[in-house]
């Protein structure tokens, strides 16, 4: 094959093996497919979530629509339990991981379980609130933008707790073992980013 | 430079998690005390977010390169060189199983706007003329010559790497890769 064939096609026709099936993938080293994907998901959500900030702030600051506008009150202290039982519930993934890397996997089974029936208690606990919230979406630019942006997050807790289900059925099958437990690690990173996220729709939402 | 990414692993976003809970405590007492200290407490806590992720060192960062002598069976030596667009000729051990791979070389600008085809362009002619020159397959690599190399070593085992380049983008091969790497 002519030099400027390789060039064009760039693939490999010699070596001490002979190749069967298709060919290598060509791509380049700068990125691996794996963290180009997470970049892509980070950044489409950190799109989707400014978006619904960005409205927050306009409606706040912008328009100086008083928060939580009267008579409406928010449920602080429920949301602050709540605040309390995520965090715990990162602590217990963590604790998940950090026990299959050592081989420990009934740490894991436990800290899965543990994490996941905190994720439920949240999600329970905020439909709860929302039915006891005294008031709508219909009510104004302030129900609208308290529902929306717990919502969408609410959504990322179910999400979660999707992907928490799943992780702790391929545990107690036995799928993790201290070399290989790459689903659990992935898991453990999202369940994170839902708590960071929480912990900035409170901060902005309740507490501010 | 070279950043770690706080989300690589679950141990890293759970720290990171922390982080943000602290950095929320700060801002919210500080925005309960006066509206304009809490917006100085923000920009501070996310200047500081940066500046530790531009300035934590990466895991193994200032490790010298680990060195190994690579030798294919059989006694065939094999030599990956990297050339720079324009490069005229390159000489190469006799004997030796050469894969040329010429770097698209591009400005940042260039790069980040993708009008690289110019410089694709001039790479495929170099990588075409010293392919036939050394009677060695060529190819165009990617924009930064450590890449390009890392890439062409991922199909093609080779015992030493030629650079047809100045002492910098030796250097940055050297940085990337474990096996010899020398100037031509």
């Amino acid at each position: 094959m002519s030099a400027a064939a390789h060039v064009e096609h760039g693939h490999s026709d010699h070596g001490d093996h002979e190749h069967h099936g298709p060919p290598v993938p060509h791509y380049s080293s700068r990125i691996k497919p794996e963290t180009l994907g997470m970049y892509l998901f980070i950044a489409s959500e950190i799109m989707l979530f400014g978006s619904f900030f960005t409205a927050y702030f306009f409606v706040r600051v912008v328009n100086g629509v008083p928060w939580p506008t009267p008579p409406y009150e928010l449920p602080v202290f429920v949301a602050a339990i709540n605040t309390a039982i995520l965090m715990t519930s990162s602590a217990t993934m963590h604790w998940a991981t950090v026990a299959i890397k050592k081989g420990n996997v009934w740490g894991m089974r436990a800290g899965l379980t543990l994490t996941f029936l905190m994720g439920l208690s949240f999600l329970i606990s905020q439909i709860y609130e929302y039915l006891r919230a005294g008031f709508a979406t219909k009510d104004g630019a302030f129900p609208t933008i308290f529902f929306t942006l717990t919502g969408l997050h609410g959504c990322h807790v179910f999400v979660g707790l999707s992907i928490l289900l799943f992780m702790a059925i391929r545990a107690f099958r036995g799928h993790f073992s201290a070399e290989h437990h790459h689903g659990v690690e992935i898991g453990g990173i999202y369940w994170h980013f839902v708590d960071v996220m929480w912990i900035v729709v409170f901060a902005t939402v309740y507490l501010l | 430079m070279r950043l770690r990414n706080p989300l690589r692993s679950e141990a890293g976003m759970y720290r990171f998690l922390w982080i943000v809970v602290g950095g929320a405590i700060v801002i919210v007492v500080a925005a309960l005390i006066n509206k304009w200290v809490g917006v100085a407490a923000a920009v501070v806590f996310f200047a500081a977010l940066t500046w530790w992720f531009l300035h934590e060192p990466v895991p193994g960062s200032a490790d010298p390169p680990k060195q190994v002598v690579s030798e294919t069976s059989g006694g065939q030596h094999r030599v990956l060189v990297i050339a720079t667009p324009g490069t005229e000729s390159v000489e190469v051990p006799e004997g030796a199983e050469v894969l040329v791979v010429v770097p698209a070389l591009a400005s940042k600008l260039e790069a980040a706007t993708g009008a690289v085809d110019d410089r694709r362009a001039d790479a495929e002619a170099t990588a075409a003329s010293l392919g036939e020159q050394l009677g060695a397959r060529a190819e165009v690599g990617a924009d930064n010559p450590g890449l390009a190399a890392q890439d062409a070593l991922r199909v093609f085992g080779a015992d030493e790497v030629l650079v047809a380049g100045d002492g910098e983008m030796v250097d940055a091969i050297r940085e990337r890769v474990a096996i010899p790497v020398s100037p031509v």
